[in-house]
């Protein structure tokens, strides 16, 4: 087998690696050693693959071990602070549900009532008209002949679940058949001017 | 190629001491235990910064790709597969790392060497001066290794990246084509087109002047 140059550069680098057969490697051999240039070709690629397949043609850094030992240790550190996030917001969200609930509390809750003789009424139809004063905390029944009323200031109407929110209570009186209980009401003194109103003949309060 | 290897096949053929220390190690590493990566990388930390180097001819950017692979080879260490050699997929997520930084902090004014040449196995050299071994204590010098980083850079992508894992990470022919994707016929035919280019470039015109101070005889070139 008798091989030419171009067929020798082609196969000069599988010639390096061991990748041909005996026969060609035999021609090639026999070729170089008549062929100054193709000599030249497979000395300077043997050059090649030896400088760069060379360790000392990269060495490493100083310090570059202990920076990258570093570097590894950061993404752990930041695994772990990601988890530590992660519990962080479970609390603040555990904690803004309670906030949310404890704000809702106090938003919708009923007001404090002023009467010691509220009760909280059962039954009470929430849309129930009902009538109160400026000067009582006491929410009445049409017609209620306790309601208190004034000649400047006529009184306010509204539904029941309306004046319960306003912190209104039922009168123990007119509506006590939402009252579990029946309360004994203190009598309004004889020298109050509301006793001198409701004591002078009318039998139904007028509204 | 992309970021990350998918999938290698590589058969693990021996299975020496230190083969069956390193597959416990990743079992170990996939298991949770993250803190002994490090072991299982040390061995081939040369190797790792050789090859990002290799592509990015810049020691603070190849250490930074070379990190960078080591923390993308934890993250991703589930997606390694027991039947292929840990060294090879490292390697190659590293290659894949130079590439990509050089490809974004480097955009290439000048069109790479053989970026257009087809791969029909034909090169033909363009110097046939009188050539001789080098020793390889010439690499004690760094500029003669930033000479040879610069050479190999300006090679196209397509053989530096055959050279890379061939001739500096030493992989086999089968390894190569596997980590690439490509046919062992392509890997022949880059792997001679990158050595003969490389051979050209290093040799008079870039060779003469840092080869000078070389104790070689006058009048021979040093190739």
């Amino acid at each position: 087998m008798v091989v030419n140059c171009e067929h020798v550069w082609r196969e000069v680098s599988n010639y390096l690696d061991g990748e041909i057969d005996p026969e060609l490697r035999a021609a090639m051999e026999a070729h170089f050693k008549e062929c100054k240039h193709c000599t030249a070709v497979l000395v300077g690629t043997r050059n090649v693959v030896q400088l760069y397949g060379n360790e000392r043609m990269f060495e490493l850094p100083a310090g570059f071990s202990h920076r990258l030992q570093r570097r590894l240790a950061q993404q752990s550190s930041y695994g772990f602070q990601n988890i530590r996030a992660l519990w962080i917001m479970a609390i603040a969200a555990a904690a803004l549900v309670v906030g949310g609930v404890a704000l809702g509390n106090i938003v919708f809750r009923q007001p404090e009532t002023k009467s010691p003789l509220a009760q909280t009424p059962h039954g009470i139809p929430p849309n129930l008209i009902v009538y109160v004063s400026d000067d009582s905390r006491v929410f009445h029944a049409p017609g209620c002949k306790y309601l208190h009323k004034h000649d400047d200031e006529p009184p306010k109407q509204m539904t029941a679940s309306e004046a319960m929110k306003e912190g209104y209570v039922p009168c123990v009186r007119c509506l006590r058949q939402y009252l579990k209980a029946e309360v004994e009401c203190p009598r309004p003194s004889i020298d109050s001017p509301q006793w001198a109103r409701q004591s002078n003949g009318s039998a139904q309060p007028t509204l | 190629m992309g970021s990350l290897p998918q999938k290698m096949s590589i058969q693990v053929k021996s299975a020496d001491p230190a083969e069956i220390r390193e597959q416990g190690l990743i079992r170990r590493v996939q298991a949770g235990e993250k803190q002994v990566f490090y072991e299982l990388v040390k061995p081939y930390e040369r190797r790792i910064y050789s090859a990002a180097f290799a592509i990015l001819r810049n020691e603070a950017e190849a250490e930074d790709a070379a990190q960078e692979a080591v923390l993308k080879a934890l993250t991703h260490i589930q997606q390694f597969r027991a039947d292929a050699r840990f060294s090879t997929w490292l390697t190659q997520i590293t290659v894949n790392e130079a590439l990509m930084k050089r490809r974004k902090a480097h955009a290439e004014i000048m069109e790479p060497i053989g970026e257009r040449e087809e791969d029909d196995g034909t090169y033909t050299p363009r110097d046939f001066a009188d050539w001789r071994e080098i020793p390889s204590e010439v690499l004690e010098r760094k500029e003669i290794r930033q000479k040879l980083a610069d050479a190999l850079s300006a090679l196209a992508e397509k053989y530096r990246k055959v050279f890379v894992l061939r001739d500096i990470q030493h992989l086999s022919i089968e390894e190569t084509a596997e980590a690439l994707g490509i046919s062992r016929a392509s890997v022949k035919t880059r792997l001679l087109r990158a050595r003969l280019m490389l051979r050209d470039l290093l040799a008079p015109g870039l060779g003469g002047a840092f080869f000078s101070r070389l104790p070689f005889e006058k009048g021979t070139k040093p190739w």
